[in-house]
């Protein structure tokens, strides 16, 4: 075996002029939050490592996040990234099919023996001995453990492999679970949403690469960077919400003024996630900036917590779908009318002995 | 046996059984109960506790009803100018902080304070009498009973309402409403160095939220039962209730004995 190129080898080869790359190299430092005196040493990492071969395998899921992740606002971003992670391995992405994609599957892990990181879009369903997802004539449970033997570490993309999403949401008929809950044994970054923001994907990936470590990580293992504060936190439409001014209706003139869509169910402000900074679409816009709420697709059950459109989550484990406000004043209200009926008797029997001792 | 004024036939620890063996009168409280028939009950930061946790609780159930359910969008002025979701928050952040700091002083009292100062932070779930005494008061509740016993502190069932409601229930809403807080303080703030914990136990802020507002609902539940049976016993039983609550003095009926 040759020596594997850098990152600035297959940049170059790719025509990308050295002006381009300490553009990149200064966007990237931007993007992760890092000052300018990291642009010489992302630069440097980059000439002189290198690249770092990456194995991508998909389990229950809808690509959505492969779909974010080849649409990265920076076009720049996006060729780099795909070209300097060798990414030797994705059987939705890869020329290969077949016999052939599974050979190349066994040789990079043979070839690359610790050293590969292992990204894994969609979670493997656990029930029937993990029957309801098959690639390649196996589970893919059993691709997952095979694959993740080895790996270095290991990036969880998306809602489904970091905490289920969908096909995971009560009462998870095939047992859907989250890549932590399977692979206990390999460090793994969670980089939540449904899908991702692709600059939050390939921010990630970059800051791996060029300084070998995972970025800092919250309670939950994401990126802080990214997921450190609440869209509320940052929404554009913030004050709105401290004014006390709300969308009522989707057509009234609130939400023509872009008022606050707190009452409309928005979950800005549960949810850890980067798109009232980053944005989408090129930083085009994001949920809100549309007029609709934030769905929280970037937090651990979203599906499970009532109706997108609801301020109130619905609890069921009351039997009949309720809120906490319906639940809380039906006992209230019971237990007010049960006192009223206690302090009624009281009197009565009160006014009883009163007679029976006179 | 002259230079004695009052003289006994059985001694204090022979009669109120009842009260004695639920572990909370004290011997001198039942010799207090005989010659004076008032006992000194709550000590002033006791009282003093009581009345600004209920006027805290009273904001934060009002201004936590508002922020899950906030009052109609108002146009006042620009959003610049306009301060009405914040104001209700600040409210609520701002009590929630005197009840913390409250709770934590009434933790402090129950070691520095007198035997009664300690009463509804634990339940004698080994005195067998204690549940008897229980199932007495259930029955004057349901109007089995033709009177009530003498207590100098809690009764018993009174006493279960406050550890599940007030200690721990408490415990609960400063633990979710703290976890809350640290969010909008952010990672690696004070609040977030305590309670953040919180939120990486329960995974979702929603699922936080709801389980925070449940808890404001138990609350309004107690707050009734409790509003309820002060006033009741007050009236019914054999000794005095909302007035100890101001003065500390428990005050008896009666000279009798159980």
């Amino acid at each position: 075996m040759g020596q594997i190129e850098t990152f600035y080898d297959v940049m170059r080869r790719q025509g990308i002029t050295r002006r381009s790359f300490m553009k990149y190299c200064s966007l990237t430092a931007a993007a992760l939050g890092l000052g300018p005196a990291f642009v010489p040493k992302i630069a440097h990492a980059m000439e002189t490592k290198p690249r770092t071969p990456v194995i991508w395998v998909h389990g229950l899921e809808c690509t959505c996040c492969s779909e974010s992740f080849i649409r990265s606002a920076h076009p720049l971003a996006k060729d780099v990234v795909l070209s300097m992670i060798s990414l030797d391995y994705d059987d939705t992405l890869m020329a290969a099919a077949g016999h052939a994609a599974e050979a190349a599957f066994e040789e990079t892990i043979q070839k690359y023996k610790g050293n590969y990181i292992l990204a894994v879009e969609g979670n493997p369903p656990m029930n029937e001995d993990g029957m309801y997802c098959i690639t390649g004539g196996k589970p893919f449970v059993e691709k997952l453990r095979h694959a993740a033997k080895d790996a270095k570490a290991i990036i969880s993309w998306g809602a489904c492999a970091s905490y289920g999403c969908v096909q995971a949401a009560a009462p998870n008929p095939t047992r859907a679970t989250p890549v932590h809950k399977v692979i206990l044994d390999k460090p793994i970054i969670k980089v939540p949403g449904c899908p991702p923001i692709a600059e939050v994907m390939t921010g990630v990936i970059t800051y791996m690469l060029t300084f070998d470590r995972f970025p800092e990580l919250d309670r939950q293992g994401r990126p802080a960077m990214f997921y450190g504060q609440r869209i509320h936190d940052k929404c554009y439409r913030r004050p709105h919400f401290d004014a006390g001014q709300f969308v009522e209706h989707w057509d009234d003139e609130n939400a023509r003024k872009g008022y606050c869509l707190y009452k409309m169910g928005c979950k800005g402000p549960t949810t850890y996630n980067a798109c009232s900074t980053v944005r989408w679409n090129e930083g085009v816009s994001f949920p809100i900036q549309s007029g609709h709420g934030c769905i929280g697709c970037s937090e651990d059950g979203f599906w499970d917590q009532g109706s997108f459109y609801d301020r109130l989550t619905n609890i069921k484990q009351f039997g009949i779908e309720a809120t906490a406000d319906k639940i809380g004043m039906t006992a209230a209200g019971a237990v007010g009318g049960a006192v009223a009926v206690h302090a009624a008797i009281s009197a009565l029997k009160r006014a009883q002995k009163k007679t029976e001792e006179a | 046996m002259s230079d004695k004024i009052f003289h006994p036939a059985r001694e204090s620890h022979e009669i109120f059984k009842a009260s004695r063996l639920t572990g909370d009168a004290t011997l001198e409280d039942l010799d207090s109960i005989r010659k004076r028939t008032s006992v000194y009950v709550y000590e002033a930061p006791v009282r003093l506790w009581h009345w600004i946790n209920a006027a805290c609780i009273t904001v934060l159930i009002v201004t936590g009803y508002f922020i899950g359910r906030p009052l109609p969008s108002m146009q006042i002025a620009e959003a610049y100018d306009q301060f009405v979701m914040g104001y209700i928050r600040f409210a609520h952040f701002a009590a929630a902080q005197v009840l913390t700091v409250g709770f934590f002083g009434r933790i402090y009292w129950a070691f520095m304070g007198n035997h009664h100062a300690k009463q509804m932070f634990y339940i004698p779930l080994f005195n067998r009498r204690f549940w008897h005494e229980l199932i007495f008061e259930l029955r004057w509740y349901f109007f089995l009973e033709r009177e009530p016993k003498k207590y100098v502190g809690h009764n018993p069932l009174a006493q279960i309402a406050m550890f599940f409601f007030m200690t721990l229930g408490l415990t609960f809403m400063l633990i979710t409403g703290w976890a809350l807080y640290a969010e909008g303080a952010g990672q690696g703030s004070l609040p977030d160095m305590a309670m953040g914990w919180v939120l990486g136990l329960v995974q979702n802020s929603q699922r936080l939220h709801t389980l925070h507002h449940l808890g404001m609902w138990a609350i309004v539940v107690f707050m009734i039962i409790h509003i309820y049976a002060a006033i009741r016993e007050d009236i019914m039983s054999r000794q005095s209730m909302v007035s100890t609550m101001i003065s500390g003095h428990r005050t008896f009926k009666d000279d009798r004995v159980e």
